[in-house]
């Protein structure tokens, strides 16, 4: 069970990113839990300073970009 | 059922008829008309593209290493207060930045001097500002922020010197920076860019010779021209510059103008070929996309014949313009929106930005027209209102607007229009340049934002120092302009 965390504080480009996550992990058929982290206090726990990010599993995958499912697909 | 019932009170008593509220509709209307004619194709387009180009081809990585912990601290405060250009493009990735800088980075001075600049000097407020309010406005709107974020970093650093924050654990994490390809070229071609949108809105200088039915020559600048497509009647105000009458304020018929020629001069000479000047930059701009961006050489040399044909075809004055202006920025998009890479990234993140940003913009003007009407002309709120509140360059009504400003929340850009109204009910300038100020920076719901990152007492003294600054600044302004 994988863990996908997206960091944002609800801009457009965060829920865009959210949305191609889940796409991604639905098209890949893998099980996992999308939560959105909104709290900024707890982005930065995560070193991330640009939003929205991309954490998978705890790992800070890519930040400040919107990644396309294709693109998130090889990162999980 | 309380919706439709609302909905049917609304519509029941709908002030239709009563001369303010028809009025105040159809100014709105009449907003939303010039901006989409004078606005949105050559100023705000271009303004996207480069925008959208900021966000994708300059590494905002390379600007964040200023900004860390081990940063050197004068070159901090530099760096910050400017880099908003770069990295604020868009207002909601102000805050995390801030709180970034300010926990993980080189500490409370540079992360305040960043969040009071930053959403004051991003590249589209700064255009929409010079294009709409007046280009003094807008070069003080940017200059002021610049100066006054460092002022206030330091102001705060100084009050809290003592004071040592448990930095977040962690490092930064910060994309690589990708160098793709030297800065000579990227700085081109933002160079160029840039040329393409100052020159195709450069606007003619206000100082024409008029000759009139009674045979005289009057050397005059325009004050009120005749509305947009009734050249026949109406007149011009115009003020005289030059003669016995010099200074004096004159009504011209249009009936009695026989012929209205600019003045000689470097600004006219400009003016006048400033479509050959756009077009040398778009052909340069073309170039580029072939050398260095990889787009195929045909998609460019397919978009630049009809552009080029039309241009020489049509006559480059009036809405003509927009034919070909049109036709170039339809063939850019298609030609990033089909290539591979960076280029179509570019596009992505341009279209982005017009899709975030429009709609709201809409809705400002929509708002503004309907309070406040045209520069001239009266919305729902009286002028006199407007004058007796924020008129002048009073201690008061700079105050005012500045707290107004802080508190109020400004969608994206939408200052501008809503400070447009202002201007035109009777603001005054300097008030003006401090709602620019405090308004953008600050808002109640960033306020509330800003606490949960640094504190009650923290947040409290910035936002008086905001709103203190932004009102000595207004004064300054309003004293001079």
């Amino acid at each position: 069970m994988k863990k996908i965390q997206i960091l944002g504080t609800g801009c457009p480009k965060c829920k865009a990113l959210t949305q191609n996550a889940e796409t991604a992990a639905k098209e890949m058929g893998i099980e996992c839990q999308v939560e959105k982290v909104t709290d900024i206090n707890e982005i930065m726990k995560f070193g991330v300073m640009m939003t929205p990010a991309l954490v998978v599993d705890g790992q800070v995958k890519v930040v400040g970009k919107v990644l396309s499912p294709e693109q998130i697909k090889a990162m999980l | 059922m309380t919706l439709i019932l609302a909905v049917f009170l609304v519509c029941f008593y709908l002030p239709v008829g009563v001369k303010r509220f028809d009025n105040a509709v159809m100014e709105s209307l009449y907003l939303v008309k010039w901006y989409a004619q004078e606005h949105v194709l050559l100023c705000l387009v271009p303004a996207f593209f480069i925008a959208g180009a900021i966000s994708v081809f300059v590494s905002q990585a390379s600007v964040m290493k200023y900004l860390g912990a081990k940063a050197n601290k004068t070159l901090a405060y530099g760096v910050a207060s400017v880099s908003g250009a770069i990295l604020a493009v868009c207002s909601c990735t102000v805050l995390p930045l801030f709180a970034g800088i300010y926990r993980m980075g080189a500490g409370l001075g540079p992360a305040t001097a960043f969040l009071y600049s930053g959403p004051a000097i991003n590249v589209l407020a700064i255009i929409l500002t010079a294009r709409i309010l007046g280009l003094e406005l807008g070069i003080a709107r940017a200059v002021g922020a610049i100066v006054f974020s460092v002022i206030i970093g330091l102001i705060m650093h100084f009050i809290y010197r003592k004071e040592e924050i448990e930095k977040a654990n962690g490092q930064m994490n910060m994309p690589e920076p990708e160098v793709r390809r030297p800065l000579w070229q990227n700085a081109l071609f933002f160079a160029v860019m840039i040329g393409v949108l100052v020159f195709a809105n450069w606007g003619a200088s206000n100082d024409f010779m008029f000759k009139t039915t009674d045979g005289s020559t009057i050397r005059a600048a325009v004050l009120k021209a005749p509305e947009h497509g009734s050249s026949l009647t109406g007149s011009y105000t115009v003020k005289v510059l030059d003669g016995v009458q010099k200074g004096q304020e004159l009504d011209l018929p249009v009936e009695s103008v026989i012929e209205k020629t600019p003045v000689a001069g470097m600004w006219t000479t400009i003016w006048s070929h400033k479509w050959a000047i756009t077009g040398v930059f778009a052909a340069a701009l073309g170039i580029i996309f072939v050398l260095w961006f990889g787009i195929e050489w045909w998609k460019v040399v397919v978009t630049a014949i009809p552009v080029v044909i039309l241009a020489l075809a049509l006559p480059m004055e009036g809405m003509m313009v927009m034919i070909p202006f049109t036709i170039a920025v339809i063939g850019i998009s298609w030609m990033t929106v089909t290539s591979k890479g960076e280029a179509e990234e570019w596009f992505s993140s341009t279209w982005g930005f017009a899709k975030q940003i429009l709609p709201l913009l809409f809705f400002g003007v929509i708002v503004a027209g309907a309070l406040l009407g045209r520069p001239g002309h009266e919305g729902l709120i009286p002028n006199r209102w407007v004058e007796w509140a924020v008129g002048g360059n009073s201690l008061r009504a700079n105050l005012l607007s500045s707290v107004a400003g802080a508190f109020m929340y400004f969608a994206t850009l939408t200052e501008v229009p809503i400070l447009q109204g202002l201007i035109g009910s009777g603001m005054g300038k300097g008030p003006a340049l401090a709602l620019l100020l405090a308004g953008p920076a600050l808002s109640l719901p960033s306020m509330l934002v800003l606490r949960s990152i640094m504190g009650t007492q923290k947040t409290v003294v910035y936002v008086s120092l905001v709103i203190i600054m932004s009102t000595i600044t207004g004064m300054f302004f309003g004293a001079f302009f």
